[in-house]
């Protein structure tokens, strides 16, 4: 920690903000934003969602299943980015490089699921404008959330790759692992509140 | 940051707590509670969630706590905003649904 990692703790004005560096807040100001993008969007399906008959389009097995196997991957993939941002700050680079890239890997295994299942709904007639169950708002806020959600996943891979191996090269400091690690913790929280919402309420009777 | 290392194991804790709530939600699923009890359910199970990544993952409860008081209530008012706007005309249109 040399005078420039301090330098980065205090306002142009030179007095401390909030005890955290710029970088890492404006991460934060950045999530707060996006977190209301989400909302905004969760809560309009959850209007229209009352407001209609909504399919029950998910059967337990696989349907459920398959998108709870994508949850324990994503959940895992925060505990090894926890991992990772601890041996940032530990000084470990090979640590912290092997960690986020075992991260980023989690997250592109996410994405890998995710199409599959895509491409299965897809399959069965699921579209944005379409399903072969009932309003076709089903569809569209499917593909809308949830892809939004994927967008941040895959924005999220090639980040902490970056990441990754800019700071096992030396280049980028412990700080920056933690930002990362910050926006990548926020893309499994959005899904902490996508995979109910979106799957669990919506499993087929009987099933 | 010095206690990096030695937060690892209640990193763990707070994982498999995370598992364990997901877990209890999708058995919930398997069960099939009625909607209301479920969304209740869900809602609080998700916002536990949330509240565990913030706090630990993402090392709010570590920072100062000016931070915390900075982002949440924000969030939080815009949040209760868009519902007030939105959930009560939901609710009518729930009532009047053919």
């Amino acid at each position: 920690m040399s005078a420039h990692a301090h330098a980065e703790h205090v306002t142009l004005a030179g007095r401390p903000m909030l005890g955290v560096g710029l970088k890492k807040l404006g991460m934060w100001l950045f999530l707060i934003s996006d977190a209301l993008t989400f909302a905004t969007l969760l809560i309009c399906y959850s209007y229209l969602r009352i407001a209609n008959e909504w399919p029950h389009a998910f059967e337990f097995s696989p349907g459920i299943l398959f998108s709870s196997l994508m949850t324990l991957i994503l959940l895992s993939s925060s505990l090894t980015m926890v991992f990772g941002v601890a041996a940032a700050h530990d000084g470990d680079r090979n640590a912290a490089r092997l960690w986020t890239l075992l991260t980023a890997l989690g997250g592109a295994a996410f994405v890998g699921l995710h199409l599959t299942e895509w491409n299965h709904l897809i399959h069965e007639g699921v579209t944005p404008f379409e399903n072969p169950w009932g309003v076709p708002l089903f569809g569209g806020f499917f593909f809308l959330i949830t892809g939004l959600h994927m967008t941040h996943v895959v924005i999220g891979v090639g980040y902490l790759l970056v990441v990754a191996l800019g700071f096992g090269g030396g280049k980028f400091a412990a700080e920056d692992v933690e930002v990362a690690g910050l926006y990548w913790h926020f893309v499994d929280l959005v899904w902490m509140f996508v995979f109910p919402l979106i799957y669990l309420l919506s499993v087929a009777p009987g099933s | 940051m010095e206690s990096a290392q030695s937060q690892r194991p209640l990193m763990v804790k707070v994982w498999l707590g995370l598992l364990g709530l997901t877990l209890i939600e999708v058995l919930l699923a398997y069960i099939h509670v009625g909607p209301l009890l479920m969304l209740s359910a869900l809602m609080t199970f998700s916002v536990v969630k949330a509240v565990m990544i913030m706090a630990y993952f993402m090392h709010l409860k570590y920072d100062k706590p000016a931070l915390t008081w900075m982002l949440a209530p924000a969030l939080v008012a815009c949040i209760l905003i868009l519902m007030a706007y939105l959930l009560p005309d939901g609710y009518l249109l729930l009532e009047n649904r053919p």
